[in-house]
């Protein structure tokens, strides 16, 4: 499934946005000097939209989105993840913003590697809520949903390259996010595969309703995208 | 925690070069603990037996058996106080044993004591000639009804049956009558020889509750000088510098444990960095993962205490009695087990600043 209309400047959106990035600075501070890795962003996902952000290496795509998904903090302007805000949260806040709002696929370690998929999934509701049933029954909806029912007891040694990738994408989920956040989800992944992948990141976010951020360098990615941005030397592109 | 405990299950063999050092540590620890105490016993068995509350000596001796004379005048004082309900004479003379069947190079030590209170585990005074003896003798292939030629003087002493734990200085002790012991002394120790009445030390049995050290040492403390049983023991030559120099090895030992088990997390810890930066940036908290290494060392600790505990026994076992002063308790075992879990929680900490940190934003790549 490709995006077809996709519109391509920021609209204003009319139900609350997943992310709303306003005036947001990142400034890193060395003896006697200074480096903007993200200057002046602003940036508004709506509640089911997917948002590409291209760039490359260096640009600040990396920063923006740790600043996004609260684990870094800004050094100036606001940052609000569904109705919170979280641009004034300390390190504890924070953490528990990424155990209840965010979900996040890496590019490289993705998944504990002596826990089976069903307990990669799981590890987020032990790190966190601690909901106990309702989180197993909602690990097995997920594993279901991903096809992964059959592969649930394995470990990630024991899976593709496509069904960690999966898996990580349950996880993701597994906290029901207000926004899920991809870093270069198909660089490791053959052409087919990061196809089947970015299709499966598509239908999986549009029929939760769930927000994405989808971090790449990679322009094929962005036709299984609502809309794409840029950002070089921290800046992003109107 | 649940997290570390699973890649424990999961994944024993990385742990299993830290558990065997650390196994080796703990049969180490035990060991000379169990050696301490050993020699501990051996050279102060026979007045821990004391079932009494004071041990008097005379005031210059330095609480040395043959440096002391109790005079019966002076008996006779500490017998008046009114705390003191009654007294004992005690005193010894370590000498060599021939033992038959043995060679006469090959002489057993003992230790003849005189003794008119009788100590806990020993029956009362024998007749004349005869002795109870300490079963570490048996390693000196001493039985029942061996005629013993104690000293130059080869002055017999027939054995009538067993104590135990009442070694004094390493010596076997033999228990005899008061009149015996004089005897022997007499004809091996003429320097040494007492006169009638006179002991070497007293044994003193107080009422509940009273403090008759102080009430001895307050009384007559001119002439004399009272302890209770612990510090009697405490006085024993060489007993305090056997226990502060092992207890210092034992002090090594648990810091070189301490000393693996940091490095061994440390460099768990250095392996795990991206682990522990996607584990932080979906939520885990700091002490949560460090928490899971401390529980990873516990158990690891554990483990390896739990298998040294049995070879220690087992080796306890195999050694003939006798032959080593090797002593494993139950104490000894529990000791070692807490002062190395205390090595393993330290040892664990110096990984805390390492977790610390650990940069969630290295999960997403670099953080700039």
């Amino acid at each position: 499934m490709k995006n077809s209309d996709s519109p391509t400047t920021n609209s204003a959106p009319t139900t609350t946005p997943a992310l709303h990035m306003a005036d947001v600075r990142k400034v890193y501070r060395m003896a006697d000097s200074e480096v903007v890795a993200l200057d002046h962003a602003e940036l508004t996902v709506a509640g089911d939209e997917i948002v590409a952000l291209v760039g490359p290496s260096g640009s600040g795509k990396t920063t923006l989105c740790s600043i996004a998904g609260g684990i870094l903090a800004a050094t100036e302007g606001s940052v609000t993840v569904g109705d919170e805000e979280i641009s004034g949260y300390n390190d504890k806040q924070l953490t528990t913003f990424r155990q209840n709002q965010v979900g996040f696929v890496f590019q490289s370690v993705n998944l504990v590697p002596f826990l089976t998929a069903r307990e990669n999934l799981l590890v987020v509701d032990e790190l966190g809520r601690r909901q106990g049933k309702p989180a197993r029954e909602r690990a097995d909806r997920l594993l279901e949903e991903l096809g992964l029912t059959d592969r649930s007891k394995n470990l990630p040694s024991q899976l593709s390259g496509g069904q960690k990738q999966r898996v990580a994408i349950g996880r993701a989920l597994m906290n029901e996010p207000k926004l899920v956040l991809f870093d270069e989800p198909t660089s490791a992944l053959d052409t087919e595969l990061g196809t089947q992948v970015m299709e499966l990141i598509r239908s999986e976010m549009k029929s939760r309703g769930t927000a994405a951020v989808v971090v790449t360098h990679d322009e094929r990615i962005t036709e299984y995208c609502d809309r794409t941005v840029h950002i070089i030397d921290g800046v992003l592109a109107a | 925690m649940k997290l570390a405990l699973r890649e424990l299950t999961r994944r024993p063999g990385r742990f299993v070069t830290a558990t065997l050092i650390l196994t080796l540590i703990a049969v180490l620890l035990m060991f000379l603990g169990g050696l301490l105490d050993g020699l501990t016993r051996s050279a102060t068995g026979a007045i821990r037996a004391q079932d009494a509350d004071a041990i008097v000596y005379s005031e210059a001796s330095q609480a040395a058996f043959l440096r002391s004379r109790i005079e019966p005048s002076t008996r006779a004082e500490i017998d008046s106080l009114s705390g003191v309900t009654e007294t004992g004479g005690l005193g010894v003379v370590q000498l060599g044993a021939r033992v038959p069947g043995n060679g006469p190079r090959d002489l057993a030590n003992v230790a003849v004591w005189g003794y008119e209170l009788a100590p806990d585990g020993v029956p009362n005074p024998p007749a004349p000639g005869q002795a109870w003896a300490d079963e570490i003798l048996k390693a000196d292939n001493i039985e029942i009804g061996d005629e013993l030629l104690v000293g130059p003087a080869r002055s017999p002493i027939t054995v009538i049956g067993w104590v135990s734990n009442t070694s004094y200085n390493g010596q076997g002790g033999l228990w005899t009558d008061v009149d015996t012991w004089r005897s022997v002394l007499a004809a091996n120790r003429p320097d040494a020889v007492l006169a009638e009445g006179v002991f070497q030390s007293l044994v003193v049995r107080a009422e509940a509750g009273a403090d008759v050290v102080a009430e001895i040492n307050l009384a007559v403390g001119d002439e004399v000088i009272a302890l209770t049983i612990p510090d009697a023991i405490n006085e024993i030559p060489g007993v305090t510098e056997q226990q502060t120099t092992f207890n210092q090895i034992l002090g090594v030992t648990v810091v070189i444990a301490l000393v693996v088990i940091a490095l061994f997390f440390a460099l768990l810890t250095i392996e795990r960095t991206a682990l522990y930066g996607m584990l932080k940036a979906i939520g885990a908290r700091s002490r949560t993962i460090f928490a899971g290494l401390v529980a990873q060392a516990i158990v690891v600790t554990l483990i390896a205490a739990a298998i040294a505990g049995l070879l220690v026994i087992v080796l306890d076992l195999l050694i003939p009695p006798g032959s080593i002063p090797l002593y494993i308790s139950l104490t000894r075992i529990i000791i070692s087990i807490v002062l190395l879990l205390f090595a393993a929680v330290i040892g664990c900490a110096f990984s805390l600043r390492r977790v610390l940190h650990v940069d969630p934003a290295s999960a997403l790549g670099s953080s700039q």
